[in-house]
């Protein structure tokens, strides 16, 4: 056993990428969950995104216009769920489980050229001076801008849903729908937008994982990251602060513990492999005992007439 | 994904109606644990499964299964296609042994090939190949050309199909680097390319400049090309796209034959239980080419030792050897038994780690 050979000023750096992923899905369903609708396609979405986000960055060679395009990606098949759901009224469960087989299938479909092929490199920032101070620096200020990205959304839909008028509308239509239309709030068009928020912030995810985190194409290699972020929303009691930190705890844990193995510590590996799963559910249970619940309408299709 | 499953199997089902007209061909099914795009394990399946089409024409109809989990889920994928008439069923993951022998036993006019595996039965063979020996090989490279001493080594489940190749591998980087260490990092799965590209960043921030691979995809290398000199190796397939980069050689399964011979003896009517382990000799382990990152001398030796491997006059388990714990394993001149093989669960003398059990 040698802890060592663990520097923690990579280990804390490597946290933050390891986590931005499941934040930027886990935001976005957030938001879908607080308007009362449960899209389990997060996964199809976070692959479609992946793929889309790899092919338009290749193309161009810009990781900007490739994210961009990942977000606009995973719009787009979250609007298939939207129009399922929202127009048709079909099951939000099956539309969403449908639209994650989807997305895996088609992703695969579309990245048939692309396995194999290096994507440009996101920069770093590696803001002037900031980046330069020991330890604080490499951790905090020298990473790709799509970290800073993450925590920035974080705020902004935790403000956005506590002090806005837009973020109280949002709440209202996910707690009591019928309220809300008595009101004269649009249900529907409110809840479109909600989920075409969260395809958006899949897409992001999605995309991370295949031009940073990785950085490569390969079929499915999302790999259930998106069932992860669903999690934590749930476990998170639909808060943005407790999902940057059940984020950041399940990235830093999963590189923790990998850093643990390598070192060769003298706890059983099956021990260190839960541990990311564990801990943050343990962690996120015991914080929700504060009577926290999901939104009231949470699943329940919509419609004026009723 | 178990649901995912499910509705793929659904989806099979309702191709049964359209495929029933189809009963005179022999039809040959898959069971893979990735996509078949995954670069690397399931992909040279694939190419197999492909190569059957190709040799046999209209006589075979072969049908597939992707992603498919290991452990109880598997059972109804391929009841789906025993049920689908498929006369020949390869199960491709070590994963899915209990399941192909509890199908087996329900379909015993479906001839059942389980990979990896060692338990037969009348209609179940097994198949695998001695990958240990392409390890023997890289465990060579790596011995030579690290200069940190740290060998990375990301492992997926402690089978002994993958305590074979470490032990290999580490037995000949020792050979000619006795301050080789190996760190090793188990990933508990075969194909998670978020997860592998950690291992290997994990593995390069704590001093290994050799990453050595026995998941499936190829995040390991992709992670590995981000940093200079790193190497690292295809795993299962060339994975020849990193050969500008980091990949210096690779191990190569090549199914393709012994898939063929055995859908010839399906149809023939001669198939019988068999169990098969071929290494680099018969050609059912190939490797790639080494290039020119590996210094002529290290790439002239490596590849004598994979001519020495392949005409039988060496065994990568060749004594002295001892266990983990110091106790005597083999005598000079002495080589391992397949028996002690297949059921590896021990480490040699050198390696640190423990073995998770």
């Amino acid at each position: 056993m040698d802890l060592s050979s663990i520097n923690p000023v990579l280990l804390l750096a490597s946290l933050m990428v390891a986590a931005t992923p499941v934040l930027l899905a886990a935001l976005g369903e957030l938001v879908v969950e607080r308007a009362g609708v449960l899209n389990l396609g997060v996964e199809g979405m976070m692959i479609t995104g992946a793929i889309c986000g790899f092919i338009i960055a290749v193309e161009t060679g810009s990781p900007v216009v490739g994210f961009f395009c990942a977000a606009l990606g995973g719009a787009v098949l979250s609007l298939l769920f939207a129009l399922l759901t929202q127009f048709a009224l079909a099951n939000q469960v099956a539309s969403g489980l449908a639209l994650t087989l989807f997305g895996l299938g088609l992703s695969a479909l579309l990245g048939q050229s692309y396995v194999g092929i290096k994507p440009p490199q996101t920069d770093s920032l590696n803001i002037p001076l900031l980046s330069d101070i020991p330890v604080l620096g490499p951790i905090l200020f020298s990473h790709d801008w799509m970290v800073y990205f993450g925590l920035g959304l974080t705020a902004a839909v935790w403000a956005m849903l506590k002090y806005t008028r837009a973020g109280l509308v949002l709440r209202a239509v996910g707690e009591n729908h019928d309220a809300a239309h008595a009101l004269g709030y649009k249900v529907v068009r409110v809840r479109i937008m909600a989920i075409l928020f969260g395809g958006a912030c899949a897409g992001l995810g999605g995309a991370y994982i295949s031009l940073v985190r990785v950085p490569q194409w390969t079929e499915g290699m999302t790999a259930g990251a998106g069932w992860i972020a669903l999690a934590l929303v749930v476990f998170a009691s639909w808060k943005a602060g407790r999902v940057l930190l059940g984020a950041y705890l399940f990235g830093g844990i999963t590189v923790l513990q990998l850093n643990l193995q390598a070192a060769g510590v003298d706890i059983p590996v099956e021990y260190l492999s839960m541990s990311p799963y564990l801990i943050t559910i343990v962690v996120l249970v015991i914080m929700s005992a504060d009577r926290s619940r999901a939104p009231a309408s949470l699943g329940r299709p919509f419609h004026a007439s009723s | 994904m178990k649901l995912g499953a499910l509705f793929a199997s659904i989806a099979l089902a309702t191709g049964l109606a359209t495929t029933a007209f189809a009963a005179d061909k022999t039809k040959v099914g898959f069971i893979f644990v990735g996509p078949v795009g995954d670069g690397g394990w399931t992909y040279e399946h694939n190419q197999g499964r492909l190569a059957v089409e190709e040799h046999f024409g209209d006589q075979v109809e072969t049908i597939f299964q992707e992603s498919v989990p290991e452990g109880p889920d598997a059972a109804r994928a391929m009841t789906q296609m025993a049920l689908q008439g498929a006369d020949l069923i390869f199960t491709t993951s070590f994963g899915y042994m209990e399941q192909t022998l509890a199908v087996a036993g329900k379909f015993p006019n479906v001839k059942f090939e389980h990979a990896t595996g060692y338990k037969t039965a009348p209609n179940v063979s097994v198949y695998s190949a001695r990958f240990y020996e392409g390890r023997a090989v890289q465990g060579y490279i790596a011995g030579r050309m690290t200069k940190t001493n740290v060998v990375g080594y990301i492992a997926s489940f402690p089978i002994p199909e993958v305590v074979r190749g470490i032990n290999s591998a580490y037995i000949h980087a020792k050979q000619v680097n006795p301050d080789v260490q190996f760190k090793i990092i188990w990933a508990y799965t075969w194909f998670d390319p978020a997860k592998e590209a950690d291992a290997a960043k994990t593995l390069i921030e704590q001093g290994a400049d050799v990453i050595l691979q026995h998941t499936d995809s190829t995040a390991p290398l992709a992670a590995a090309a981000k940093v200079k000199n790193v190497i690292g190796f295809g795993q299962a397939s060339d994975m020849a796209e990193y050969k500008d980069g980091p990949r210096v050689t690779s191990i190569i399964d090549n199914w393709a034959p012994y898939y063929v011979a055995r859908t010839q003896a399906v149809i023939d009517g001669s198939w019988s239980t068999t169990n098969t382990w071929d290494g680099i000799a018969p050609g059912m382990v190939e490797m790639g080419e080494i290039t020119d990152r590996v210094p002529a001398d290290v790439k002239a030796a490596a590849l004598a030792l994979k001519d020495a491997i392949a005409d039988g006059n060496y065994h990568p388990f060749t004594g002295p050897l001892n266990k983990q714990d110091g106790s005597a394993w083999l005598a000079e001149g002495e080589t391992a038994d397949d028996g002690t093989l297949a059921g590896m669960n021990f480490y040699v003398e050198g390696l640190t780690e423990s073995i998770p059990n």
